[in-house]
Formats: structure tokens, C-alpha cells, sequence
């Protein structure tokens, strides 16, 4: 997998992240070492072979539709960067 | 316009159907319309680190529900997905859902649109959470986020692209909120966003099979938005095409104040969700036993009900469609039905008599005292003649109400029962007939509409006790005869 500007601009944006010049070519770098790592899986063979995705399968470890514990909207707002009485309080959202 | 015939419109809908469970689908912090800002909300819903979701069975049980109403296969395993999208109303940064097992597949949905019936096929129906809500227009400077919503159970119920006009589009959605209150499963209510929708619309040269580039309309919160913005956009596609223009396959939303759809300029980039399997859930796996019991205890929908209506009771179809239209005066009607078999007077009663009162007291049914088996014993006393149609309505079904009396004892009080002595009743149009001897002589000169007259005469005479059908009869015998 070739890790170009355009790729990690991608990403970039995804994540909300920008980098510049400098920074960019250090995480090309980066990202092409922990692509070529992961590729090493690709020498094994592994046809036939389902792939694992739950470690630890419970049948419908489900639960009754009960009200349980909820925060106080102190505690929930608590953590926030930005907030008011009632809010969480985030930059103007650009609508549609 | 002209060119219009030329195209067909194939629109496909997507609706989000809210459930009403008591709690979130993964936390069992409440699920409530209107509650203070940011009150019903848990560390889960907040995507606190360390938090696992967990799985609400009865929102499984409501897809079930649904699916299986519907005639969709439901999916034995059903593995959740991570759908990614940064946006603030979003806490955890993406969206629990399913992606490639979602717990309905095919199926389809039939309505009636002007007295034919359409069938649409549906391609899945899956289970997801929505999200919070952002508020742009309280702070000048701050959007506002209040996380309450996010977190509540969500189905996504995407039809088929077999949808011809906006106006089948609105019967069509206009069924789905039918049967989604049939069920149980949600309120339906648009307005306050329990039920969304968004729909594609592409158009396509007539006889032609391919789909033509297709265009996605959101913000559909209202039944006459989502007819009008199909509309709109079938229109403003034809005009491209027209134009010799290519349309763009993009999201655009809708302008209810303008009445146009607007291109919401969303960057292609945007779109890539990163689907991956959900690990902090275990698959569901469902078993036939459960399916079936789950089943079970489903109601019935408003298309079997409006069957049953036509068929097994022989009702018209015009009442059949206004009685199924709300789910109490269906149940009302097939309830009064176990004590009463005069099926249409029951219709009849319940369309006009009831309706009015209900509508004149700003009430619902399940407001009124009145209990189908008051409303089967005051139609029994019409049907055998005992008490007039008029004085039923006026008299007899406002003091059932008021009084919660028997209507067979009611009647004796408010002195209405019909006169049925023939001989009685003769004597008292004898006497009218005498009293007007011009008016008898014109009346066989040709002038009928003097018979109003007479009866009226006579109902006066016998206060309103007598059967006009009865007064008319007589009075017709006596003034053919001499």
C-alpha cells in the first residue's frame, strides 16, 4: 500500500487533524513503517479460515428495557471544555 | 412541462423510525420528549472511556415485531458495526448500527392509493441509536448541543426504489406511521422527529430499466414536505435533462419556506463512514422460539384490519378507510362488534355522532366514557325500534355520557320512546289532516311537498315519540285513499 500526500491528507481530515510540511513527511514515514509491519500478516495463509472478531462471544448478553442510573447534568457537563448552565457549548456548527 | 410525460420519477424512502422503549438501546439511561437539556444521559451515552454498551431487548423485540408484520426474514445473527462521523452531536465520534447483518431483510409494505392498492418492496430494516441535538439558533455565538436524544433506539427502514410520485411517496409514509402506531412500536409523530424520513429521487426516460444519477433529499420533517420536495426535485431533474445538463448524485435538503431543495455541498470525502464490527457487542443470536413468541403478541395492521372491516363485516370501503385510519375507532368498532351485529349502524354511529362529539369536546376516544358495550345496547335500541335514530343522537347518547345510566332505562326517563300504537298514531294524523283541509286539497292537486308538513305536524303532536317512517307511511295511505 503506497502512503502518499493524498492518503494522509485524507486521513488527516477525517480525523480533524492538519499537519505541515515537515510534519506531514514525518508521518508518511511512520504510517508507511506500521503499513509494511502489518503487512508481514499477509504471508500467512489463511483461506478457509473465518475471521475472529469477537473474543469473548456471549448469546445475547442483552438487557431488559429498565431504567437504570443517569448522571446529574452537573456530572455530565462536568468534563466538558466549553459549557453553560444547561449545554454543552461548541463552536458555531456552519448549518447545512 | 410538456416534456414531463416522457420521464418516470423512481424515488426510494428511507424512514427512521424512533421507538418507544423506556430506555436507550445501549444504556438504560430513559428515553424521554422533552425533558430538561441534558438530563437523561449516562456515561455510556457520553462515550466515557471504559463504558460497554448493552444491547436493549425490547428494542429487538419491536424490529422483530416489525419485520415479521412486514414479511421480512429475520437475521439469526445480527452483529453491530461502528459507523464514523465526527460531528458534535455524535458524542462517541460514530454511531453504533448494523451494517452487514441488519435484523430485517426484504419484505414489503401495501397501501391504497386512490382505491387501488400498491405493494413496495423493502430492502432492510436494521437497528441503530440516534444521535444528539444541535441548536444554532439560541446563542449567537455557541452552538448549543443537548445529548438527550442520542442514544435512543432507531430503525432504519429503507423501501426499494419503488416509488413513482410524491404522492404515492406521501400515502406510502403516511402508512408507515399507520402501522408503526398500529404496532405499538412508536408514536409517529413528525413533528416531534420520531418519524423521519429522507428520500432518493432520480429520474429516468419511460421504458427505459437503468436508474438515472440519483439524488438524495434530507430535512423531510413533515407528510406535505416530503410530497412537495419529491415534487420539486422530479421536476427540477427533467428540466436538467432537458437542458442536455448532467445531474450531480449529491445530498440536498429542503427549503419548506421556499419549497425548493437545496444542494447541501458536502464533500465526497465526507462520505467515508470507516464501517467496522462493533467489539464491544456480542452478535444477538435469535432463535425461532423467540422470533415466533415475539410474534406472538403483535397486533394486527391497519391493511388486515381494513380487510377484516370489508370482508368479514361487509363494511364499504369508504368506512372501512376512515375506521382504520386511527387505530381506537378500529378497536372500538371490532369490540362494539361482539355485542352488536348491526355492523354499519355501528360504523355510522362512530364516524358521525361519536366523531362530532369527540370533536366538538376536543377529545380522543379513549377520553370518552363510553364503552362499546354502551354504544352496542344504544344502537340495538334504534335498530328494534324502540327510540328514533334523531332522538338517539341527540338525547339518548349525550345522557349515556353524562348519567353512565343503562340506555334501555334512559329512555324511559327522557321520555323518548317511540310511539308504537298504530291505532293512537292514526287518530293523531286524522286529526292533522282535518285541521287542514286546503293544505289536503292542494297536496292532491300535486303539490307533495306538502307531506313534510304533515309529518312535521305530527312529530310535534306525538313530541318527537313517534316513527317518522311510520307517520310517513300512514299519512301516505291515508291521503292516497280518499
Amino acid at each position: 500500500m503506497e502512503i502518499n500526500d493524498a492518503l494522509i491528507d485524507h486521513i488527516a481530515s477525517l480525523a480533524r487533524l492538519g499537519f505541515n510540511g515537515e510534519e506531514k513527511e514525518e508521518i508518511k514515514k511512520d504510517f508507511s513503517r506500521m503499513i509494511a509491519f502489518v503487512d508481514k500478516l499477509r504471508e500467512l495463509n489463511v483461506e478457509g479460515i473465518e475471521p475472529l472478531i469477537y473474543l469473548n462471544e456471549r448469546k445475547c448478553f442483552w438487557r431488559e428495557d429498565v431504567p437504570g442510573e443517569e448522571l446529574s447534568r452537573n456530572d455530565a457537563l462536568k468534563n466538558s471544555p466549553s459549557k453553560d448552565s444547561d449545554y454543552f457549548l461548541v463552536p458555531k456548527v456552519l448549518e447545512k | 412541462m410538456l416534456k414531463h410525460t416522457e420521464y418516470e420519477p423512481v424515488i426510494g424512502l428511507e424512514c427512521h423510525i424512533q421507538l418507544l422503549t423506556n430506555t436507550k438501546m445501549y444504556s438504560s439511561d430513559r428515553v424521554e420528549y422533552g425533558a430538561p437539556p441534558n438530563s437523561r444521559l449516562s456515561p455510556i451515552t457520553l462515550g466515557h472511556p471504559g463504558t460497554l454498551p448493552r444491547i436493549n431487548k425490547k428494542a429487538v423485540e419491536m424490529a422483530i415485531i416489525l419485520g415479521k408484520s412486514l414479511g421480512c426474514t429475520i437475521t439469526k445473527r445480527n452483529e453491530f458495526a461502528r459507523k464514523n462521523y465526527f460531528y458534535p452531536d455524535l458524542p462517541k465520534g460514530y454511531q453504533i448500527t448494523q451494517d452487514k447483518t441488519p435484523i430485517c431483510t426484504g419484505g414489503h409494505v401495501t397501501f391504497r392509493l386512490n382505491g387501488q392498492e400498491k405493494k413496495v418492496n423493502l430492502i432492510r430494516i436494521h437497528m441503530e441509536e440516534d444521535s444528539g441535538k444541535s441548536i444554532h439558533d439560541l446563542d449567537p455565538f455557541n452552538t448549543l448541543v443537548d445529548l438527550n436524544r442520542a442514544g435512543t433506539p432507531l430503525l432504519e427502514m429503507v423501501s426499494a426504489p419503488d416509488l413513482r410520485s410524491g404522492e404515492e411517496a406521501y400515502a406510502y409514509l403516511y402508512e408507515i406511521r399507520k402501522i408503526v402506531r398500529y404496532l405499538g412500536i412508536c408514536d409517529g409523530n413528525m413533528e416531534e422527529g420520531s418519524l423521519r424520513c429522507d428520500a432518493n429521487i432520480s429520474v429516468r426516460r419511460k421504458g427505459k430499466s437503468g436508474f438515472g444519477k440519483k439524488v438524495e433529499v434530507k430535512n423531510l420533517n413533515s407528510f406535505r414536505h416530503v410530497q412537495k420536495a419529491i415534487d420539486f426535485e422530479i421536476q427540477r431533474q427533467i428540466e436538467l435533462l432537458e437542458k442536455g445538463a448532467i445531474i450531480v448524485s449529491e445530498t440536498r435538503a429542503f427549503d419548506p419556506a421556499k419549497g425548493i431543495t437545496i444542494s447541501m455541498r458536502t464533500k465526497e470525502t465526507a462520505q467515508d463512514y470507516r464501517y467496522f464490527p462493533e467489539p464491544d457487542l456480542s452478535p444477538i443470536i435469535l432463535t425461532d422460539d423467540f422470533i415466533q413468541k415475539t410474534f406472538e403478541q403483535a397486533p394486527e395492521l391497519p391493511s388486515v384490519v381494513f380487510k377484516r372491516l370489508t370482508q368479514e363485516f361487509n363494511l364499504p370501503e369508504y368506512d372501512a378507510t376512515q375506521l382504520t385510519e386511527n387505530k381506537e375507532f378500529a378497536l372500538f368498532f371490532l369490540q362494539t362488534s361482539q355485542h352488536c351485529k348491526h355492523y354499519k349502524s355501528i360504523s355510522n354511529w362512530l364516524l358521525v355522532p361519536v366523531k362530532n362529539y369527540l370533536n366538538e369536546n376536543g377529545i380522543g376516544l379513549h377520553e370518552l366514557s363510553l364503552t362499546p358495550l354502551q354504544l352496542a345496547e344504544i344502537i340495538e335500541l334504534v335498530e328494534s325500534g324502540k327510540v328514533s335514530h334523531t332522538q338517539a343522537v341527540q338525547k339518548l347518547f349525550p345522557a349515556v355520557i353524562q348519567t353512565q345510566k343503562k340506555p334501555a332505562m334512559l329512555i324511559h326517563e327522557l321520555d323518548i320512546v317511540l310511539q308504537t300504537n298504530a291505532s293512537e298514531l292514526e287518530s293523531v294524523i286524522q286529526d292533522i289532516l282535518n285541521r287542514y283541509p286546503e293544505k289536503v286539497a292542494e297536496y292532491k292537486k300535486g303539490k307533495k311537498g306538502l307531506l313534510g308538513l304533515f309529518v312535521g305536524e305530527a312529530m310535534k303532536a306525538t313530541k318527537g315519540k313517534s316513527d317518522p317512517k311510520a307517520i310517513n307511511q300512514l299519512l301516505l295511505e291515508k291521503l292516497n285513499q280518499s
